[in-house]
């Protein structure tokens, strides 16, 4: 039984394990304003908006794909779906701005991209902002149309907040709903055996559920794992959410048993939730989230998921292997703490054993133990900037210590079966000054690290090619760095060595 | 007895039934010409508008499933369903031997069999077909079938199958002077080969339909389609039933790009079978690698030209050969490679010329219509030749593009066809030459990039003229049919689909200008194939043009029908007769007399008056003979233009779109906001086409980029920032068009040529304008990456 509220009214549902939000709508509660255009998380069509009570009792909402989130999920939740949104004639302010700016052609795509401004529209309306080129982006670049172009869309984004309309009847209530959900979210752990959902509290319910069932899939944002369900039809039998375990949703500052400072983030946190301390610490990586997956995708997806997922091109893993990342792995005999590079084995295949959880991952601080400060820069490669998976990745970073390079890590994703570091490169540059024949000599050493393959993303040659390429981006970039500081006034900028709408 | 509805005050009336919460310039002005709003747009923003997989079906309805060949070619040895007949909730399952009727669905020539019959022509073809109790039932019913096929060797080169001869269909070719002279005489000779990717449709709305069954033998059938008249043939067919026994409606569909023109009516007919065989209903729809492995796509080209050119850089004569990837069958190819050569001028005249257009068969899905129907392919043949002859002679690209404009002394094209409305190609690129300040960027960006190693810009001005109408002449027809009601509402149907590109919106103002009405009076639905019947596609960027004529024929015959009464039965002078502001006006000044629109209806009713009325249009003087290449294939021709700037990372490949400017000719626009928005959505598409959207096959055949996360269509942050849309204005179609409007559907697609020569023109950068580059599209940025690596190498410049 499932317990949630749709559209500010109570609902209680019976679902399988597998079924998805977006199912459930369509075929069980009969509302097909929700579309399924993909079926994989990356068209956007099938967007709602998720409400959920925050810690201090408000209750916010943020846009996901009905098409790859558990039904289970919505426990507790208020799923606000295209239906919700309009009295009658009398529309939302989002829908309005979207008639008037001709927003909608064949309006397939139309009930997403609703979801998407709504959610926006809830953020300008608790806390308004500059609604700048980024933010729309970061808000509306998970919802593909595929006749207006765009520009009608960004319109109606910019006029919805001054335009006349109607808010819901429920979006009034909401201390009251924030209240009835609060109820629900502490139903989840009766009548444990007749389930085959299981939302655990706490670790060590996670971990006792873990070892009961090692068959059982462990699910978090669901943006890979529903995969298997929509596109090759899998029945999952078990399933144990992690999103729930309180453990696994915080970022405590720490260290990580050698003296570095840093954060311990949870398995469960989402891109989302990571982003401001990125934002702070390591911008590069912030950016990056952007440019890993939509607002849908950032707002469940989990920095857990992507490291215990272990695909050969994970976005993240190369940036965790760069900074020489720590991982927490809970099991019923205790916790262990391991190098990020020791995780990954082969080709989906990790350190992680049957009975063991991902609890935590240890990101060092930027600067420490009085050294220099620890640089990071993070490219992605692939075919569209926003919302695509990359041919090639590489996460660098390097100190920069008396006019040598120190403590340089070149990790790179889609080069090999796993996220893997260059050895060979590493060593061309370790110690050196950052001139052209160290890069030439950390270039040519490359080519002997890794024997990428050819796939969809791009061929070998092309992997092989522009991962030196990137090397070659980062002698410039440290070449326009010290110019900057040495002549002010004569230095090129970063600006020349890339565009910064793809690599900052 | 039956009484007359009352009808509400003439003021409230004219005033619009609906109170709309924002429009501003959307409410209903009656006058075409004006923005009215989609007529579905609170439907789409309220989740309201239904879509095939939306309709509610009866408990006992079925899904379906198709099985696919995971082979590209080969000889099916066994196929054994007995686990797909066993497995949980299957009702039925069907191959080819169920079939009553034709097996063979081709549209146009014969060619392609509505599931596997023997032999295997591609990875993805239907072998098979699953009907559950649910949609995931069947799917998974499906993954039980054991399949064996005894492989044959696959054809999965274009250039190859061409050289061998084997083709589709065969090759057509459009001769003009003695273009060997010409090469054999010019002064340069420009020379180069070049491959343009195919492009999925990417339709939001995958392939769908549900198949009701009737009364007596036949089908009901609700499909997202473009063509329902074929589709209610091939259904008819396929049943061995009469086409009256079969009806086919199409509301509205979540987009089509010409995807649906022939490829919805597969689905159509293995539902309707399937319907017929159990007598339940029947839903079928194409979950997305499944729709995007079965279906044809934009037909990739390869193509090769030579053309001789004078020491200005004109062309004195030119020989191109295009190779379209027409994948297995015939379905439309001959017609979009047709179209290809048609516009391998694009805007520029060839000289003397030879065209010749081959119809590669290969053992992928059959390629078929997608938004310019070839004609894209054809265009970027002289779009790059455009470039390699502006770096020959050394002058800048524009410049170069200008000289080779059709104008008066040059102005027939290779075909025969006489070019109308030179100077209005003239004045649109000057004009956005001017507004879109050309000459003081390109300094700019000169000087930029002689400063930068790294980034580059492009800056590129690309015109497009584009013919419109079918070039199959039969298809140049369209019908209506306009029903009155006594309460004064207006009904209009006819044979033009609505996916999005606003046909019904402006079809409704068409009606509604000739009645004089508000907007609000004036309702259409579905389109069915029982209201008009034998309609062509909606296609060849013809909907408003052919069915726009059709409704205005109709309320023309129903109006003067009107005004013929009124003279009669009021009186009235029929001379100075009109239809305006909701009343029937007859005289001048003083004498003038109103009849408001409503009881005009009723008395005319009472007095046993027909309120309804068809009507039929056929586009005059178009013609084209194959046997010569030569004629008049096009009613007129649409002219737009673009100018896009880039920067690229020639490190990377990476790059950017940084501002675009467009001055598109609609003629005397039906609807500018909508107009504007296919000038927009066309452009976007075609810079993906032509960018990011790249398919992918493996050695085997099979398709590799069978979704978004492997397809990459252009989303939110490919929006230009900066994107400035115009519409030309004060150049009325110079043919009696529907109100001298113009086609707008494909047009504008090929205005995202601009973005593909501005990165040829950055990677001309490193050469300092002095070579051209090679660059097969889609530039994705590993293309562009090997551009700059190769150009940079020709120049002999160090990276």
């Amino acid at each position: 039984m499932i317990e949630f509220h749709l559209n500010g009214r109570p609902q209680r549902v019976q679902a399988d394990a597998h079924l998805s939000v977006l199912e459930l709508l369509r075929e069980q509660l009969l509302l097909t304003g929700t579309k399924e255009g993909c079926a994989s998380g990356d068209c956007g069509a099938c967007t709602v908006a998720i409400g959920e009570v925050t810690a201090d009792g408000e209750l916010r909402y943020h846009s996901a794909n009905a098409c790859i989130m558990p039904a289970h999920q919505l426990q507790g939740r208020h799923l606000v779906t295209v239906e919700g949104l309009a009295d009658g004639e009398q529309l939302h302010p989002c829908q309005a701005a979207m008639v008037e700016c001709h927003g909608s052609q064949c309006g397939f795509c139309t009930p997403g991209i609703v979801m998407s401004l709504f959610t926006l529209h809830e953020e300008q309306r608790l806390r308004p902002s500059p609604l700048t080129p980024e933010r729309l982006e970061a808000a509306l670049g998970g919802n593909l149309c595929r006749c207006t172009g765009y520009r009608p869309i960004r319109d109606a984004a910019l006029a919805m907040n001054e335009m006349p309309g109607h808010q819901p009847r429920w979006l009034d209530n909401s201390s009251e709903l924030a209240e009835q959900l609060a109820v629900n979210v502490g139903e989840d752990l009766k009548n444990e055996d007749d389930t085959t959902f299981h939302q655990p509290h706490t670790l060590d319910q996670l971990v006792t559920l873990r070892s009961r069932y090692p068959d059982a899939r462990l699910v978090a944002g669901g943006t890979d794992l529903w995969l298997e369900q929509t596109q090759h039809l899998a029945d999952f039998a078990r399933v144990i959410d992690v999103t729930r375990v309180d453990e696994l949703c915080h970022i405590q500052p720490g260290d990580d048993g050698e003296g570095r400072q840093g954060w311990w983030v949870g398995a469960a946190v989402t891109y989302a939730n990571l982003e401001p301390l990125l934002e702070r610490e390591y911008p590069t990586f912030a950016h990056l989230l952007h440019r890993l997956g939509s607002a849908q995708v950032r707002n469940r997806g989990t920095l857990g998921g992507n490291v215990a997922n272990a695909s050969p091109i994970g976005d993240t893993p190369p940036v965790l292997l760069a900074l020489d990342a720590r991982l927490r792995l809970t099991g019923p005999s205790g916790s262990r703490e391991i190098a990020a590079a020791d995780f990954f084995h082969a080709y989906k295949q990790t350190e992680l054993a049957a009975d063991e959880c991902l609890e935590a991952i240890f990101i060092p601080a930027r600067q420490f133990e009085g050294k220099a400060e620890r640089q990071l820069k993070v490219w992605k490669l692939s075919k569209r900037r926003e919302d695509d998976i990359s041919a090639v990745l590489g996460a660098f970073s390097w100190r920069l210590d008396d006019g040598c390079l120190r403590d340089v890590r070149l990790a790179f994703g889609g080069m090999a079966g796993i996220p893997a570091r260059a050895a060979g490169a590493e060593a061309a540059l370790e110690g050196h000054a950052p001139n052209a024949e160290a890069f030439a000599a950390a270039r040519k050493a490359l080519a002997g690290d890794f024997s990428p393959m050819s796939d969809v993303r791009g061929s070998a040659e092309y992997r092989s090619h522009s991962a030196a390429a990137l090397l070659e981006r980062l002698r410039l970039l440290i070449a326009s760095q010290s110019a900057t500081t040495s002549h002010p006034a004569s230095a090129t900028t970063s600006e020349e060595v890339m565009l910064h709408a793809y690599a900052h | 007895m039956r009484t007359l509805t009352e009808l509400p005050p003439v003021t409230t009336a004219e005033q619009g039934l609906q109170q709309q919460p924002a429009p501003t310039q959307a409410s209903g002005s009656s006058f075409s010409g004006a923005s009215a709003r989609h007529e579905s747009a609170i439907k789409h923003v309220t989740g309201r508008a239904a879509y095939i997989d939306d309709l509610a079906l009866p408990a006992d309805a079925l899904h379906l499933a198709v099985g696919l060949s995971a082979v590209a070619h080969g000889r099916i040895t066994k196929l054994d369903l007995a686990a797909v007949r066993n497995a949980p909730g299957v009702v039925d399952v069907i191959t080819v031997a169920d079939v009553p009727g034709h097996t063979d669905i081709g549209p146009v020539f014969p060619g392609d069999p509505i599931m596997a019959d023997g032999e295997v022509l591609y990875a993805g073809q239907v072998l098979f077909t699953v009907a559950a109790s649910s949609h995931r039932a069947a799917r998974q019913a499906v993954r039980q079938a054991v399949i064996e096929i005894d492989e044959m060797p696959a054809s999965l080169d274009p250039v190859a199958a061409a050289q061998a001869e084997d083709f589709v269909r065969p090759t057509h070719q459009q001769l003009s002077g003695e273009w060997e002279q010409a090469l054999t005489e010019a002064t340069h000779i420009v020379e180069g080969d070049q491959f343009v990717g195919g492009q999925e449709h990417f339709y939001l709305e995958g392939q769908a339909c549900v198949a009701h069954p009737t009364e007596d033998e036949g089908v009901m059938v609700h499909t997202s389609n473009q063509h329902p008249s074929e589709t209610q043939k091939l259904v008819a067919e396929v049943l061995g039933i009469p086409f009256h026994a079969v009806t086919v409606e199409t509301r509205r569909m979540g987009g089509g790009f010409g995807g649906k023109e022939t490829q919805a009516s597969p689905w159509a007919c293995l539902a309707a079978l399937v319907a017929r065989r159990t007598g339940r209903s029947c839903r079928l729809r194409l979950a997305r690698s499944e729709d995007m492995r079965v279906t044809g796509k934009r037909h990739p080209f390869h193509n090769h030209y030579r053309l001789g050119v004078d020491e200005a850089g004109v062309i004195q004569g030119s020989d191109i050969t295009v190779i379209g990837d027409c994948g297995y069958s015939p379905d439309l190819s001959d017609a979009i490679v047709d179209r290809a050569m048609f516009h391998s001028d694009n805007a520029y005249s060839l000289g003397a010329a030879r065209v010749v257009g081959h119809r590669a068969r290969t053992n992928t899905a059959s390629n078929t219509a997608f938004r310019g129907f070839g004609g894209p392919q054809g265009m970027m043949v002289i779009e790059a030749a455009m470039e390699d002859i502006a770096r020959r002679v050394g002058e800048d690209p524009l410049t170069v593009r200008k000289r080779n404009f059709y104008r008066l002394d040059r102005n027939v094209t290779h075909y025969g066809q006489t070019v109308d409305q030179i100077a209005l190609l003239h004045e649109l690129v000057e004009n956005l030459e001017t507004s879109s300040e050309y000459w003081r960027r390109r300094e700019e960006i000169r000087q930029f990039n002689a400063n930068n190693p790294i980034i580059r810009k492009g800056l590129a001005l690309t015109p497009v003229k584009f013919g419109i109408s079918f070039t199959a002449q039969h298809l140049n027809q369209a019908g209506a049919l306009l029903h009155v009601y006594t309460d004064g509402s207006v009904m209009i149907n006819h044979g033009g689909t609505e996916m999005g590109q606003g046909l019904h919106t402006k079809i409704c103002q068409v009606v509604a200008r000739e009645l004089g009405l508000d907007l609000e009076r004036v309702r259409i639905t579905a389109t069915r194939t029982d209201k008009v019947p034998n309609t062509s596609p909606t296609a060849a960027s013809s909907g408003a043009d052919l069915n726009g004529q059709a409704a205005r024929d109709a309320a023309l015959k129903l109006k003067n029908r009107l005004f013929d009464f009124a003279a009669e039965h009021y009186h009235f002078d029929r001379e100075a007769m009109r239809m305006e502001d909701g009343a029937l006006v007859a005289g001048l000044g003083e004498s003038e007399q109103r009849i408001v629109w409503g009881e005009l209806v009723q008395t005319a009713y009472l007095s046993r008056i027909s309120l309804s009325e068809k009507g039929f249009y056929a586009t005059p003087l178009i013609h084209y003979d194959r046997a010569t290449g030569n004629g008049r294939p096009f009613y007129y021709f649409a002219f737009g233009a673009a100018v896009a700037e880039v920067s690229v990372d020639t490190l990377s490949g990476e790059y950017q779109v940084d501002r675009v400017d467009i001055l598109h000719d609609v003629g005397d626009s039906l609807n500018p906001a909508i107009d504007i928005g296919q000038v927009e959505g066309g452009f976007i598409q075609g810079m993906g086409w032509l960018t990011s959207e790249e398919l992918r096959w493996n050695d085997k055949g099979q398709l590799i980029s069978q979704g978004p996360a492997t397809y990459k269509i252009p989303t939110y942050g490919d929006l230009p920032e900066t994107f400035n849309v115009r519409l030309m204005e004060g150049h009325p179609n110079s043919m009696a068009s529907i109100y001298r409007s113009k086609a707008v559907g494909e047009p504008p697609f090929m205005l995202g040529m601009s973005v593909w020569c501005a990165l040829r023109d950055a990677l001309a950068s490193l050469s300092d304008y002095r070579q051209s580059v090679r660059l097969d599209t889609p530039a994705t940025p590993e293309r562009v990456m090997a551009a700059a690596k190769a150009a940079r190498e020709a120049a002999g410049t160090a990276p």
